[in-house]
């Protein structure tokens, strides 16, 4: 007995080293921004969403006070806390006295939580544009394509601004729900519109052929409603394209997220992200340089491990999908 | 024909555009689009003369047409954070900063794409490969304003007083014609920066379609031919292999203008169109980020469509397909 499809493409992920590694990482990554309140209470000890720059912490016996003297040759001016490599201010503090290492967590989350339900909205967005227009065909997808075309076309920052610096000037009212400027789903809907056509025009293409196959023209003899076909032949065959989209979708999402709240128009005070963070740290960049080198580093190394998981599931996959067609 | 049938598109796609960031800034339910024009605060008379110069009293298509009007015709579309600022000339003072960034960064990243998708094809399968295709992939996931940051780091503050960055100016911008020694200095990190980016990515594009290139007959043809391997990689694989690259950077000289520079802009203190949109998303000054972001954009879709038409040009497969 031979095994399907996806146990083979299961088996090869598994062989696939760099892939493995790449999950291990996200997932511990995952599991580290999720254990965020934990960390603040037990390790940090101190509130990561309120200013504590009177304060002072005490590490190894010795009291030290949250701004200091800058430590320049004539100590002039004063600068947070830099790194303690204590549980307490690990990583030292923002330009607010706050623990940069317990903010780095929650910043995760948010951008992790973004990133991921984003790209949900875009596959389910794309899918379904995709194969309506590509099964479709005739005027629904001359008119979805031309659509497509046109945010295609629509440089993908600057689209994500201007929705961005509108919905976070006053919110967003649709009909009897509003949605405040706050809210986490503002970003997530941005960013989940955004990267529809990257994933779309693949998707409607591969719809295209998929229609013109012998299964599905048996199937159309047969009589099969289209409502079926489309679930029990079309689908299943664009979902290997969706899940070799899925890690690469949600890493430009991570990027374009850490983009939006590094100009502001992201996640808003005091929540943070890890874009948030860097925009913080700008200001203390020759100071404590760690602040914004922290969340850097998490943002590379999450990007960098969706992009690897996403090429060993595509090889695993054997799918030609390619996200820039 | 095939000319004008891509300006035709291109008309097309920049009406959408132009209707899409309208209906962005002017009909999101929820709210007063006279008071987000006005900014936070704005006085009743502000207001009402907003309400009156933007027509937001008339009809949809008129308010639109009033609006590219005000940007593209007569110009004086204003801020009303900076009270009486005028938009579109701060745009056309900021474009020389945007272009020298654009423009440089895009001949560096050209030219080290091509560097690294040659040695990677060349040396396949091999130690350089594969350092370079990591590289690669390690610079497409790096956000580029945190790279900015780094390099400020590196060269303003903890190296600069080391022979490889004492010479990296302060942050600033130089006009060209002022000072065409300083202009090339004060750029040369951004420049590095953006580039960075893509030229992993580039290269990997070029390796994958050198590698194909070379498994095709006209390879093989030019090998039976006696021709020498530098020779059959200059005019043949490598000519073919350009295609994917220059279709590719059309698209990505787009996302640069839109994206990248903008960030890059903000991070080295470049007063362009990108640091201009920044300031004014603090104080959300949306008159300034709506004419930027539509200016911006027609800016990418024309660039595209040169680059289109001129790809068309040069491709004898494409010239010759008319029809």
């Amino acid at each position: 007995m031979s095994d399907g499809p996806w146990a083979v493409a299961w088996r090869r992920l598994r062989r696939d080293r760099a892939a493995v590694v790449s999950a291990c990482v996200l997932l511990a990554i995952v599991l580290g921004c999720a254990l965020a309140p934990l960390y603040a209470r037990h390790v940090a000890g101190s509130d990561p969403f309120r200013p504590n720059l009177d304060g002072s912490v005490v590490i190894g016996g010795r009291t030290l006070d949250i701004l200091q003297a800058a430590d320049n040759p004539l100590h002039l001016g004063s600068a947070p806390i830099g790194a303690t490599w204590h549980g307490a201010y690990f990583l030292g503090a923002d330009g607010q006295g706050r623990d940069v290492a317990a903010r780095l967590l929650y910043g995760g989350r948010n951008s992790l939580l973004i990133a991921g339900a984003a790209t949900v909205v875009c596959l389910a967005l794309a899918a379904l544009v995709g194969i309506v227009a590509g099964y479709a065909g005739g005027w629904t997808d001359q008119i979805l394509s031309r659509l497509l075309d046109i945010l295609w076309a629509f440089p993908v920052y600057l689209l994500a601004i201007s929705l961005s610096v509108v919905l976070i000037s006053q919110g967003l009212q649709l009909g009897p729900f509003t949605i405040e400027a706050d809210s986490l789903l503002l970003p997530i809907a941005i960013i989940g519109i955004v990267y529809v056509p990257y994933a779309a025009r693949p998707v409607r293409g591969q719809v295209l052929a998929l229609a013109q196959s012998e299964f599905v023209l048996a199937a159309q003899c047969l009589g099969v409603g289209s409502r079926r076909i489309l679930l029990r032949d079309i689908l299943p065959n664009v979902a290997s394209t969706l899940i070799v989209f899925a890690p690469l979708i949600m890493a430009l999402n991570l990027l374009t997220e850490s983009a939006l709240s590094f100009l502001q128009i992201g996640v808003q005070p005091p929540a943070a992200s890890w874009g948030t963070i860097i925009a913080d740290g700008q200001t203390l960049i020759y100071v404590r340089p760690l602040v914004a080198v922290a969340p850097g580093v998490m943002i590379v190394a999450t990007v960098l491990a969706l992009n690897v998981l996403g090429d060993g599931l595509r090889d695993a996959l054997d799918t030609r999908a390619k996200l820039r067609v | 024909m095939l000319i004008l049938a891509r300006l035709a598109q291109m008309l097309f796609v920049l009406f959408g555009i132009s209707v899409l960031v309208f209906l962005i800034f002017f009909a999101t339910p929820g709210a007063d689009p006279a008071a987000r024009i006005a900014g936070r605060s704005a006085t009743p008379e502000v207001l009402a003369a907003v309400r009156h110069d933007f027509g937001f009293d008339r009809p949809m298509p008129v308010q639109y047409a009033l609006m590219m009007k005000r940007l593209f015709v007569t110009q004086d579309l204003t801020s009303f954070v900076n009270r009486g600022q005028r938009v579109v000339p701060e745009i056309v003072a900021g474009a020389p900063v945007t272009l020298s960034l654009v423009v440089g960064a895009a001949v560096l990243w050209v030219l080290g794409g091509l560097a690294i998708g040659i040695t990677a094809a060349l040396t396949r399968g091999g130690v350089t490969d594969r350092v370079l295709m990591v590289a690669g992939l390690v610079g497409v996931s790096m956000p580029v304003f945190w790279v900015g940051q780094m390099a400020n780091l590196l060269t303003q503050s903890r190296m600069h007083d080391s022979l490889l960055f004492s010479w990296v100016p302060p942050l600033g911008y130089t006009p060209l014609s002022e000072d065409p020694v300083l202009w090339f200095k004060t750029l040369l990190i951004p420049w590095a920066t953006l580039a960075l980016l893509y030229m992993g990515l580039y290269g990997r594009v070029l390796r994958a379609s050198l590698i194909e290139a070379y498994q095709e007959d006209f390879v093989r043809t030019a090998r039976a031919k006696g021709l020498s391997e530098t020779r059959i990689l200059m005019h043949h694989a490598l000519r073919t292999s350009l295609i994917t690259f220059v279709s590719l950077f059309g698209l990505d000289f787009g996302a640069l203008v839109g994206g990248g520079a903008l960030l890059t802009e903000v991070v080295f203190s470049l007063q362009g169109v990108g640091k201009l949109t920044f300031d004014a998303l603090q104080n959300l000054d949306l008159p300034v980020i709506m004419a930027c972001v539509m200016y911006a954009s027609f800016f990418v879709v024309a660039a595209n469509a040169a680059v289109d038409v001129a790809y068309a040009l040069l491709d004898p497969r494409v010239r010759l397909k008319r029809g």
